[in-house]
């Protein structure tokens, strides 16, 4: 069997991109390393309960009947339609800041008047920065690179207003430290902000299912457990990819959704101590399941991005995490139509992949019962204190990331650079997912999507 | 295929792309783009949709023919013409 596409990781990249080669009749194939699909965006069930791993929420959400923008584009290029995702809109969420919290909600009009009080002297330069992120390049394939840090300074100066707005910016989505391309900084601003936040009631397992389903449907293959040991490379192109297990695949082209540095060292031509750097920026969640809604406790939020100064540090922590800022977010507090059936609370904070690399299974459990603890008490300084209400405990670590991504060093937003065209050294083999560039859940898709019709399909 | 018909393949083709959209009332001569808000994504899909459905090969320098369901119909005409009802 020779296939006309192999996609490395069922994704939500891989699967997006499997769909529309199978739609179009391609013999593809979909090889994914765990057990599961899904990889950054997975779910796992423990103690009888089930956990999602990377969604907090969906970003660049449209009502129903948005003709334009991506969540529309990815629907009908997957042929899906809107209610199929049943979709609820957040509530609404905050930044806080010392002695200062700016609200917003999937009406942007929220945001500004905001801005526009707590910020009067900043209010002109706010709307000429909105003004010129929403003209940048969608796809963020533009070829100049700018520093978003640098930009947003041109317009905005009073560092306490940047420094919070770049807080949920650089934590949905920053692959280096401080700093974003400004390409990549417009793309997530308007995900989060112009566009907005929103999740099924049944979270990503449902989302997952739906492109599953479907990429099956179209006679796509999928295998799990099929780990890919390396991608043998004859001439300038793949000539067949190897598995684990020692089974040989022959194919026309690869597109992979491992990662850049990931995928370089799977090519049997690119000898290892060719410098592909690993992203160094990883984080931890803990996760507390509550006894009542948190609504009951007054947290009426869908999500608090926190920062305890004025100055907001994202980078490597010494620590195993950060305890400065994070991000809280109740999956209750969106608009379903009927409630989940318990309270959850969400708390993201950077982390040290190595710190937590370099500890035996004993002190990996202990200090994950320590740095819950520890973050925990770091966020409620700024939300209603839920502590009495915890009936079940979880926590993620750097780990937990590099185990369903495989990306190294747990770096969850991938490599700090990008490879927006997605091409490779071999003609026959592209990447796509978080190294191309796009981030979140329908970035991850449109990622595939864009990459599969500009590649793999024009053959 | 007879002129209906192949406006009915059309609109099949445009109703797999847009679930979501109510094409009753598409009016023939005004641009897919402006009635649909179609982008270059989407008309790339029709041509691998008539590909897929009618092995109609269509080079890219003519996709600019398919811009409104009249010129669609006009161009493809001669090429469907002798073809079965799919």
């Amino acid at each position: 069997m020779r296939y006309d596409t192999i996609i490395i990781g069922a994704g939500m990249s891989g699967l997006a991109a499997g769909i529309r080669l199978a739609h179009f009749d391609q013999r593809v194939c979909i090889l994914e390393r765990h057990a599961t699909i899904g990889g950054l965006n997975s779910f796992y069930r423990r103690r009888g309960r089930k956990y999602d791993v990377g969604l907090h929420a969906i970003t660049n959400y449209a009502p129903k009947g948005t003709r334009h923008g991506p969540l529309a584009r990815m629907l009908r290029q997957l042929r899906l339609a809107w209610d199929e995702l049943a979709l609820s809109p957040q509530v609404g969420s905050s930044i806080i800041f010392p002695g200062i919290e700016l609200k917003f909600c999937n009406d942007f009009r929220l945001f500004e008047a905001e801005v526009g009080k707590l910020f009067p002297r900043q209010k002109d330069g706010f709307r000429r920065l909105v003004a010129e992120l929403s003209e940048y390049d969608q796809l963020g394939q533009s070829g100049t690179r700018r520093s978003a840090r640098e930009v947003v300074g041109t317009y905005i100066n009073d560092p306490l207003l940047a420094e919070m707005i770049f807080c949920p910016v650089l934590f949905y989505g920053g692959a280096r430290e401080h700093d974003m391309d400004f390409g990549q900084f417009s793309i997530m601003f308007r995900s989060i902000f112009l566009e907005g936040l929103a999740r099924p009631l049944a979270g990503v397992r449902l989302i997952l299912r739906k492109l599953v389903r479907k990429f099956k449907a179209l006679g796509g293959e999928l295998r799990l457990r099929a780990g890919v040991d390396r991608i043998a490379v004859k001439d300038g192109s793949v000539e067949k990819v190897v598995l684990e297990d020692g089974a040989e695949l022959e194919c026309q082209r690869v597109l992979s959704s491992a990662g850049w540095p990931e995928t370089m060292r799977l090519c049997d031509d690119v000898s290892p101590s060719r410098g592909c750097p690993a992203g160094q920026l990883s984080l931890v969640e803990t996760i507390s399941v509550l006894g009542v809604p948190p609504r009951t406790l007054g947290y009426d939020r869908t999500m608090v991005f926190y920062n305890d100064s004025e100055d907001f540090h994202y980078r490597r922590p010494d620590e195993p995490a950060d305890l400065h800022s994070g991000v809280v977010c109740s999956p209750n507090n969106f608009a379903y139509a009927q409630p989940l059936d318990e309270g959850v609370m969400r708390i993201t904070a950077l982390a040290n992949y190595d710190r937590w690399a370099a500890m035996d299974a004993e002190s990996y459990e202990l200090a994950k019962l320590r740095w819950y603890d520890r973050i925990v008490a770091s966020a409620v300084r700024f939300i209603p204190d839920f502590r009495s209400s915890v009936i079940e405990t979880e926590m993620f670590t750097p780990i937990t990331i590099h185990r369903f991504t495989g990306h190294e060093k747990g770096a969850v937003y991938g490599a700090a650079e990008k490879r927006y065209d997605g091409r490779t050294h071999l003609k026959n083999l592209f990447i796509c997912g978080t190294d191309q560039g796009l981030v979140g859940i329908i970035g991850a898709i449109i990622s595939g999507i864009s990459i599969a019709n500009k590649h793999l399909l024009r053959v | 295929m007879t002129t209906a018909e192949i406006e009915d393949a059309i609109l099949d083709i445009l109703s797999d792309i847009a679930p979501d959209e109510d094409l009753s009332g598409l009016k023939k001569d005004i641009p897919f783009r402006d009635q649909l808000e179609l982008d270059s994504m989407d008309f790339l899909d029709i041509v691998m949709e008539l590909r897929k459905r009618y092995r109609i090969q269509i080079p890219e320098e003519e996709y600019t023919e398919l811009a409104s369901m009249s010129s669609t119909v006009k161009y493809l005409e001669p090429r469907m013409r002798d073809m079965e009802q799919a």
